[in-house]
């Protein structure tokens, strides 16, 4: 069937884009329409590359109904959830322990049949009204005691939820008195899922209790010439184990990964690797920084989503350590791993080429699923975050003209000076200087807008309202989002890829991952169905319109 | 083993939980609203909550799940949420239409004590209700009860909100269906109207979290009870209320404001409850069991005959909801199996209680807790085996690390269609029951006979 003429099919222009945004605002009440237009941009860049700014990580509007979820879901969820041999015990009503379990599609691969897996298993204190009334501290006391005599684990979490911090529970205090009595590592978060404005805070809470309580404890220096972590992976659909399968092949060791397929003691030993690499910006850069402070440890920004960022990522950490072998073996395992791809491409490419896409999702795959469409010759119409700041979307450079906002002052940003011991500067400061004029950008994120062409929207923490009106007006080929957002896409018409789950799919990361994704997004822009939906009886309108000249 | 860590031998716990079989309040609420026909369901507090209860719903039924929240910061929770209702309310009815607004509380705001109805008047007050659409609330803390509870307390929210009595009686029956599938919901109507009689169902989750792929998003889907429906709930003849814990509340709270009077009785789930459900329809209706309804009573009870062999004796290990266990371990027994180990999450003695009851004669020992857990479930599994494990979809890790056949059954279901669209009530529910039931096993008993008695004919 014909697709209809949309208004995407001509060229956009900034005053049609700008039309549509007038249009989206003009349904808000002032007040809502004002803050929205911050958040709703036409992308442009200036003769320097300058982007626009924009408005982001800010409250959302009670009543608008949005993707976003709480600190709780960011910290518990996203950045402890992973880790295999913690026991994370949600302090709190039920709720909360029970949608995090086991619904982010982390995979772990423990080492033997017979090492700790806790992340199966939900442990919440399930709070009473009698707790409420009269605190919680004893129950969560006691749900450690009976954690530790039922698993004796080597460590153990506590995170708060909302009501936690109304009634004034310490939960710090019980596990500092747990540690102490139990002798194994009891640390909390205070992640009630009030604070912050989305999931945001919740990461930045996560950092600072893993950094504060185990990075540093072990440190043993362990095999390899060039060991790096790799921050803010996550192994949805087994996207870590992926990466680990290309470091591994080009003879890179990962000390540790924030947090996918992890384990606590590679974040205990993490300190003593000589690169970070990030993938999530978002979630996980206050750790980089802090490493780097604490340990002398620099950072890179890195991409995993997309076989040419693959490569390209991985030419970077080659370049990092400054070592022929390493280059050439980099070189290599991409010549090696490039052949499948391309003659995955050349299959799909035919069928996905000139489609449009839209993102929507999360702190940092809004920007890297581009690369992923980029290959598969799809166009990115529209994209923004969920819970992202102003860096995200402008660049790190802004960093200094971000206001804090009351919202964000209640995040504690830790004060970290050098260890007076462990303190080595990986690179000297001449080093870092050389391979930056080589290109190698340390301590930096463009962001997604200079990415983005001109003339695309960006749009942050997108309403509902705001994801039916784009779908309307542009009818796009395929739309990524959550699961929240999925159905309510998909019974419009149009298919929804999850890029937070990925639906059941992966893993998307590397080489593999980029095959996995072109052959996924053919399946879904092709699939019959879609041509289905209107019944032989609906599409000749002729015989109804005789019914009724006849009536 | 996926649940590596799991002992036989149980020890008592006061503190720790471990896997739930049971969530929180409000999103048994958000469920209920979605029954009432151009709803938006509304959560008052952090946006996490609302994130997490959406999610949990689009999974177990693959549509659409409208809901906002108040969206709570730090200030909010120590100044109160009365300012952030107030705006959502404004914003909700400029930006998203919807005949009502379902506000339920979360723990958070239950905590800090806000006062849903105050405010409530106050958005009318202020003229942030439009003319002719309205604000309903209910009180839904997460430490208190399960996600049952929640949804009792939404649809007393609903009677209380709308019902009437304009004092003329009419005949039509209201019935409330309890926590079950819009499959379920729709299958209760047809067979009420089966036997002739004009009923209103609420809430009505069919033909909104079942709704048809029509290339069209429709916020506000077709299906729901609608206002004026239950607005005449208050004129009804009788109501009956299926599922105590879930819908008892609300039908007392008819009979309190419209001297309604009630019927509550179990979920229609297997023979007997359906035998009680149909016997109810016919003496509070004044109408006779057609035919067609006998017929499907013959049906359910030819296959029992059938199929009893492969019934009989089986040991079956379950967790879910109170309401949907004990008419399910009713019906297990009637099949001669043996449900051995029963686990709910949501507290209650009056449910263990009731399980003894329904188990008593059974030539084995019973295990049966209220506010119990999985990691509890699966002990006793270990120590004593099972040949069938139902439950919902957290079941699976239990099921495949002891190798055992698994029935879905309850909520969530994350990982299996079916239950939107098939019921587990009445008759034709109960064939279903049966078809499931007999197709774990019997898979089972093929995968594992040895190749010379593996059977063409079973």
């Amino acid at each position: 069937m014909k697709k209809e003429t949309t208004m995407s099919d001509e060229k956009n222009t900034a005053a049609k884009l700008e039309k549509i945004k007038a249009e989206i605002l003009a349904k808000y009440p002032t007040k809502v329409a004002r803050k929205r237009a911050k958040q709703i941009l036409v992308n442009r860049k200036d003769s320097t590359g300058k982007v626009p700014e924009v408005g982001a990580n800010m409250r959302t509007v009670p009543g608008i109904i949005t993707q976003r979820g709480c600190s709780y879901a960011g910290c518990k969820g996203v950045v402890l959830g992973p880790t295999r041999d913690i026991v994370n015990i949600t302090h709190g009503p039920v709720g909360c322990a029970y949608y995090s379990w086991l619904t982010r599609r982390n995979q772990t691969r423990p080492e033997s049949e017979t090492d700790e897996n806790f992340m199966t298993y939900c442990f919440t204190t399930d709070m009473q009204e009698e707790h409420i009334v009269f605190g919680g501290e004893k129950k969560l006391k006691q749900a450690i005691q009976e954690a530790y005599d039922l698993f004796h684990p080597k460590a153990i979490s506590v995170f708060a939820t909302c009501p936690v911090g109304l009634i004034g529970d310490d939960i710090h205090a019980v596990t500092r008195e747990m540690k102490e009595k139990l002798g194994i590592n009891v640390f909390a978060f205070s992640c009630e899922g009030y604070k912050g404005v989305s999931q945001s805070a919740g990461h930045h809470i996560a950092n600072n209790g893993i950094f504060t309580h185990v990075v540093g404890l072990d440190d043993t220096i362990g095999k390899g010439k060039f060991r790096i972590n790799l921050l803010g992976e996550y192994n949805i659909g087994g996207d870590s184990f992926e990466i680990e399968r290309i470091l591994d092949a080009c003879g890179i060791t990962l000390v540790s990964t924030y947090s996918g397929n992890s384990s606590i003691d590679h974040f205990a030993n993490s300190h003593t690797a000589d690169l970070n690499a990030i993938m999530c910006h978002r979630s996980i850069n206050y750790m980089a920084e802090m490493m780097e402070t604490k340990f002398g440890i620099p950072w890179i920004k890195v991409n995993f989503i997309g076989a040419e960022s693959t490569a390209k990522s991985l030419r970077k950490i080659a370049q990092y350590f400054e070592d022929e072998e390493l280059k050439a073996r980099v070189e290599e395992v991409i010549a090696a791993e490039m052949p499948a791809v391309k003659v995955s491409l050349e299959k799909v490419k035919p069928r996905c080429e000139g489609k449009r896409a839209m993102l929507f999702v999360g702190g940092s795959r809004a920007h890297h699923y581009q690369d992923l469409f980029a290959e598969l010759g799809m166009e990115t119409l529209a994209a923004g975050y969920e819970f992202g700041h102003r860096d995200d979307y402008e660049g790190r450079k802004v960093l200094p003209s971000i206001k804090v906002d009351a919202d964000s002052r209640n995040i504690e940003e830790l004060h970290i000076t050098p260890d007076a011991k462990r303190y080595v500067p990986r690179k000297d400061e001449e080093s870092l200087k050389k391979l930056e004029n080589e290109g190698l950008a340390f301590r930096e994120y463009e962001g997604l807008m200079p990415d983005m062409k001109e003339n695309t929207l960006v749009i942050d923490d997108i309403s509902h309202f705001e994801t039916e009106k784009l779908i309307e007006m542009f009818k796009p080929d395929i739309f990524c989002a959550g699961i929240k957002e999925k159905y309510a896409i998909q019974k419009s018409g149009i298919p929804m890829k999850q890029l937070h789950s990925y639906d059941s799919g992966g893993p998307y990361a590397g080489f593999k991952g980029a095959i996995n994704f072109y052959e996924e997004i053919e399946r879904m822009v092709n699939a019959k169905v879609w041509s289905y939906i209107t019944p032989p009886w609906a599409a000749e309108p002729e015989l109804s319109a005789n019914y009724a000249w006849v009536a | 083993m996926l649940l590596r860590h799991t002992s036989a031998e149980p020890v008592e716990r006061t503190g720790l939980m471990i896997n739930p079989a049971k969530t929180c309040q409000p999103i048994g609420a958000m469920y209920a609203a979605l029954g009432l026909h151009g709803c938006l369901p509304h959560s008052h507090g952090s946006q996490g909550c609302c994130a997490y209860h959406r999610s949990a719903l689009t999974r177990h039924y693959r549509e659409p799940v409208m809901a906002a929240t108040s969206s709570f910061t730090e200030g909010a929770s120590v100044f109160g949420g009365q300012a952030n209702l107030l705006q959502a309310i404004d914003n909700i009815f400029t930006v998203y239409d919807p005949e009502v607004i379902a506000v339920h509380t979360t723990c958070l705001s239950e905590t800090i004590g806000d006062d849903l109805n105050q405010i409530a008047i106050k958005a009318k007050d202020e003229g942030k209700v439009p003319e002719g659409k309205y604000v309903i609330h209910a009180s839904t803390p997460s430490y208190v009860g399960s996600h049952v509870t929640g949804f009792a307390n939404m649809v007393q929210g609903m009677v209380s909100a709308f019902s009437a009595s304009t004092g003329k009686r009419n005949e039509t029956l209201n019935i409330i269906p309890g926590y079950v599938e819009p499959s379920d919901m729709e299958e209760i109507k047809r067979m009420a109207s089966l036997m002739g009689l004009k009923t209103i169902v609420f809430p009505d989750t069919s033909n909104v979290l079942n709704a048809p792929q029509t290339g069209k998003f429709r916020m506000y889907p077709k299906g729901g009870v609608t206002v004026a429906e239950m607005k005449a709930t208050g004129d009804s003849k009788a109501t009956i209320a299926l599922g105590p814990l879930a819908s008892d509340l609300a039908a007392r709270k008819l009979d309190t404001l419209c001297k309604v009077p009630c019927h509550t009785q179990e979920l229609p789930i297997g023979l007997q409850a359906t035998d009680r459900f149909v016997d109810t329809l016919r003496k509070v209706g004044g109408v006779s069991v057609p035919e067609s309804i006998a017929v499907e009573r013959g049906k359910l009870l030819d296959v029992m005959t059938d199929m009893q062999a492969w019934f009989y004796q089986k040991r079956v290990a379950l967790f879910g909801d109170p309401d949907s266990l004990v008419s399910l371990v009713e019906f297990l027994v009637a099949l001669d199996m043996h449900p051995v180990h029963v686990v709910t999450g949501t507290p209650g003695k009056a449910f263990e209680q009731k399980i003894r009851e329904l188990t008593a004669h059974l030539p084995v020992p019973v295990n049966v807790k209220a506010h119990g857990d999985l990691f509890l479930l699966h002990q006793w599994m270990k120590k004593e085996p099972v040949d069938l494990l139902m439950g919902n979809t957290y079941g699976k890790y239990m099921a495949r690390d002891e190798d055992l056949p698994f029935v879905r059954f309850g909520f969530p279901i994350f990982d299996r269609v079916g239950h939107s669209y098939f019921p587990t009530v009445g008759y034709m529910g109960g064939i279903r029951l049966m078809e499931k039931i007999l197709d774990a096993l019997l898979d089972r008993k093929d995968r594992d006979s040895p190749e010379e008695s593996f059977e063409l004919v079973i």
